[in-house]
């Protein structure tokens, strides 16, 4: 079995062992970046476009770092700089960085599907970097990633996912991640935050208590609040969000003791996380940052290869 | 003008009770005769043995985007895309640009269609000026260059007040009030319909809920007002069944349902598809099926199409940004008749749904099949087995969801007014 | 077609070739003090094992040991695809080492040149100095083996194979005609 996708769109369309090959393949080169020269020539040549309609610093800078450290060429345009702003189609736009001839296209998108849509119309490989409220398989992967790494296996972990559910697309990711591999997925949130068939997306229960969806729990993670969405009529206040969904010292304690407590970031501390947690020994978010590197060279890796097998059939 | 003898076909109009294999023969763009054996003798004769022959379908719900939009749309290439779907009249929408809230935009369809058209066209005026929601079109005046229905399709009249008063203007001029019944707050900024695929597919939903207390509102305001409503592309469970239970009141209402809705369920949208994206959008396969229970059990009076054309750049695009809408006039039929092949309905009250149901819904003197009634007929090929190719349509734009589709029974001959209008 | 293996060379001419080899390598190296050992995933790395092994047997001295994968400093990914990326693990500072390069089979040439690029990523070497089983030739780039453990003339339709057991111990060398 080898990988096969020349687009990541989203984890739905992984199986169990594709996601095993990712994993293994992202441990492999999580060597790299802790050596002295931090790059190998395995993509030399290829030409990667960031493309980041929504505004992302942690992702990009991740997949740019990932890029580079393989040798490929990486250039960046976000939406600021982009031809979106002047009214250019997406297809336009597309049409456009393709001219160019890049290898890969990366792109973050406010608009479900914008990666599937991109990929219809394009001849080199997309990899999805988050898309409205659809699918983030790259952060998936490297919660995944970190799971795995301090608990051994995926298969059997019971994870918590706390938060709002409805606008999250690592939500998703990982619940088919997860579900995949053999995880138990709980997820909680405000009624307000919370989908309608959310739970047929995999092995997922839905609780309405915090405390309930953290008790025994392997890992909890804690989704960032848009405070931007606070103009909306989703929540009363923060201060009653920290109360209710907020992670703490004392309902972690209700976790297994050797739970882990993820994020992925950037964290509104004393909204979602408290300080004292997000701080605190359980917390293996800066874990997160650092495989999601890895990972993401993996990834690009991997739709290299394929491209190139195509052409050789 | 030439005489027409069509020979040998099943002829069914609903409106007349008429279901039985014989001639009709048209003269002077009227029905001269319905019978068995009629004398061809100076007459073009077509051959409708094995075919049945039908009063030319009515669709009371398309956009014809003239005048203002004929980039997607004009009356020309609207009517021949009927005509093509086996349709000899039309009622199309005011949200042109300018809005049909005046006798000058009327009259410049009315005109325009008599010159260019290819079958009837009543246009339906819109219920607000500018349909803005604020204030009322002048009703009267376009009543009286033969306007017998308002609507502010495309958008609700979300002021309940003002559309309780439209219904009391209404009534009196014999207006019939065709409802687009939503409630935008709920909405929001919805683009498909809430359920497992939205969340799948992260787009925003629209809940089931803002059409059904729309439609309930309607219902009461016409209730309360006597006047004449009916509720255009009915998509939910809980509308079909507000209806039906007004119905059974006695409330004036009637309501219509898009051959998408009866056909298509939510799961269309995957992979993004913007030709699955109208408003109202496609629901659940458990709306789906109370649609064709409504079809199946009287509750739905018309079949009516919502042909929305739209230009491939207003589809070509992001889900959350294209257009809603779909072209319907050339795949109607067919859809139609899927019905009767699924054992919902039988042929007749196909064909009624598609003649005398509508037409009597806006009070239009078409779809009847009658000696002395104007001479619009469709004949159809039930069996005639073809695919649907998108960029092949009449219509100016190709936004079917239906692409490639393999289809069963299509109009073989329109005829508008005693003249051939379409030939396949 | 069915393939025709020859067995040529046996476990215990392994062992003697590994023997000698490590005898080579610390006359030439003047004793073991700055050696180190670098296995070239999959294969080389077994070997490598063994040579520590037998080089402390004869010495007394732990000589850092380390494998390499050079999968991600191929230079025909290109038409190769994605091929599976194992662990580079080298514990110890490369810097002034003279390091022995391992591989069980050396052919054209190029999975040394890889290793080497691999090499110099890791540090800066005092010298580089390559062990390998078998050299079957067919060389591409300019590169020799300072330590063999036995010359196998072949054809390039050819191909040899290093067969291993469970415990990654060598056990035999086969000489696979197509």
């Amino acid at each position: 079995m080898s990988f096969q996708h020349k687009h990541v769109l989203g984890i739905e369309q992984m199986t169990k062992e594709d996601i095993q090959i990712i994993l293994d393949t992202a441990d492999s080169f999580k060597e790299i970046n802790s050596r002295e020269i931090k790059k190998v020539p395995t993509l030399r040549g290829k030409t990667i476009i960031n493309a980041f309609f929504e505004a992302s610093t942690r992702t990009r800078l991740s997949f740019e770092i990932a890029g580079k450290r393989l040798s490929a060429d990486t250039v960046n345009i976000s939406g600021s700089t982009s031809s979106v702003v002047k009214g250019e189609t997406l297809e336009d736009t597309a049409k456009n960085i393709e001219a160019m001839a890049p290898d890969i296209i990366v792109i973050r998108h406010g608009h479900s599907g914008a990666p599937h849509y991109l990929s219809e119309r394009v001849g080199c490989s997309v990899v999805n970097a988050g898309d409205g409220a659809h699918e983030h398989p790259s952060q998936a992967l490297l919660d995944l990633m970190t799971m795995r790494e301090h608990k051994g296996s995926i298969d059997g972990l019971e994870v918590a996912i706390v938060g709002d559910i409805t606008h999250s697309r690592v939500a998703r990711s990982d619940i088919y991640a997860l579900t995949r591999m053999g995880a138990k997925v709980r997820l909680c949130g405000p009624g307000t935050m919370m989908p309608i068939g959310i739970e047929l997306l995999g092995n997922v229960e839905v609780f309405t208590d915090i405390r309930e969806a953290i008790e025994g729990a392997d890992v909890v993670m804690m989704l960032r609040i848009q405070m931007e969405r606070q103009s909306n009529i989703l929540l009363p206040s923060l201060r009653e969000y920290a109360r209710f969904y907020g992670l703490n010292p004392t309902n972690l304690k209700l976790a297994k003791p050797d739970a882990i407590v993820m994020h992925p970031g950037p964290m509104n501390r004393g909204v979602e996380i408290s300080s004292a947690v997000a701080d605190g020994g359980q917390n293996v978010i800066l874990d997160q940052v650092e495989n999601g590197v890895a990972t993401r060279m993996a990834l690009l890796y991997l739709v290299s290869g394929v491209e190139s097998m195509q052409t050789n059939d | 003008m030439a005489k027409i003898l069509i020979k040998g076909g099943r002829v069914i109009s609903p409106a007349q009770k008429l279901d039985k294999t014989c001639d009709v023969l048209i003269e002077k763009g009227k029905i001269a005769a319905i019978g068995k054996g009629l004398d061809d003798k100076g007459a073009k004769v077509i051959d409708a043995a094995g075919k049945i022959v039908t009063p030319g379908l009515v669709d009371i719900h398309v956009h014809l985007r003239d005048p203002g939009l004929e980039y997607k749309e004009d009356i020309a290439s609207g009517t021949l895309s009927a005509v093509t779907g086996g349709f000899t009249s039309v009622a199309c929408m005011p949200n042109t640009q300018p809005v049909n809230d005046n006798q000058t935009v009327t009259s410049y369809i009315l005109n325009k269609a008599a010159q260019e058209g290819h079958c009837r066209v009543f246009p339906i005026a819109s219920i607000t000026k500018g349909l803005k929601g604020e204030s009322l079109t002048g009703m009267g005046e376009l009543k009286e260059l033969g306007v017998t229905a308002v609507s502010d399709d495309g958008k609700p009249v979300s002021n309940p007040q003002l559309m309780r008063r439209a219904m009391e203007y209404a009534k009196p001029f014999g207006l019939t009030i065709v409802s687009h019944a939503e409630d935008l707050d709920l909405v929001d900024s919805g683009v498909m319909n809430e359920g497992p695929v939205s969340t799948e597919l992260g787009l925003k939903g629209i809940t089931w809920v803002s059409e059904d207390s729309a439609t309930a509102r309607e219902v009461m305001l016409a209730e309360c007002t006597g006047a004449n409503l009916h509720v255009a592309h009915v998509s939910t469970k809980g509308s079909i069944d507000i209806v039906r239970q007004a119905k059974k009141r006695g409330v004036s209402v009637t309501c219509e349902v898009a051959p998408h809705h009866f056909t298509l369920t939510d799961e269309a949208v995957r992979g993004y598809k913007t030709n699955a994206k109208m408003n109202p959008p496609l629901r659940s396969a458990e709306d789906m099926e109370a649609v064709r229970q409504g079809i199946s059990d009287g509750t739905v009076d018309a079949i009516a199409t919502d042909h929305a054309p739209h230009h491939i750049d207003e589809k070509n695009v992001e889900f959350n940004i294209a257009m809603n809408g779909i072209v319907g006039l050339e795949t109607a039929l067919p859809l139609s008749l899927q019905l009767v092949e699924d054992g919902v309905i039988d042929l007749p009250k196909a064909i009624a749904l598609l003649t005398s149901g509508p037409a009597a819904a806006l009070n239009l003197p078409v779809g009847q099949l009658e000696e002395g009634s104007d001479a619009d007929i469709a004949i159809i090929d039930t069996e005639l087995e073809w695919t649907v190719d998108a960029q092949k349509l009449a219509s100016k734009s190709k936004n079917t969801p239906f692409d490639g589709w393999k289809m069963k029974g299509a109009a073989v001959c329109t005829i508008v007014a005693g003249k051939i209008a379409y030939q396949r | 077609m069915a393939k025709t293996e020859t067995a040529i060379l046996d476990k215990a001419g392994i062992a003697r070739a590994i023997t000698r080899i490590a005898h080579e390598i610390l006359e030439q190296n003047k004793g073991g003090e700055r050696l180190a050992l670098v296995g070239i995933r999959t294969g080389g790395d077994h070997l490598a094992t063994l040579l520590q092994a037998r080089i402390q047997e004869i010495e007394g001295t732990e000589v850092p040991l380390g494998a390499v994968d050079i999968t991600m400093y191929r230079d025909d990914l290109a038409s190769r695809g994605n091929l599976p990326i194992g662990k580079t693990n080298i514990p110890f500072h490369l810097d002034g080492k003279q390091v022995i390069l391992v591989d069980d089979v050396l052919y054209t040439g190029r999975t040394i040149r890889s290793a080497m690029d691999a090499l110099m990523d890791f540090g800066r070497p005092s010298t580089i100095q390559l062990a390998v089983l078998i050299d079957r030739g067919h060389r591409e780039l300019p590169i020799r083996a300072d330590y063999v453990g036995r010359n196998v003339p072949t054809a390039r339709e050819e191909d040899i194979a290093v067969i291993f057991d469970d415990e990654l111990n060598p056990v035999e060398v086969r000489l696979v005609k197509p």
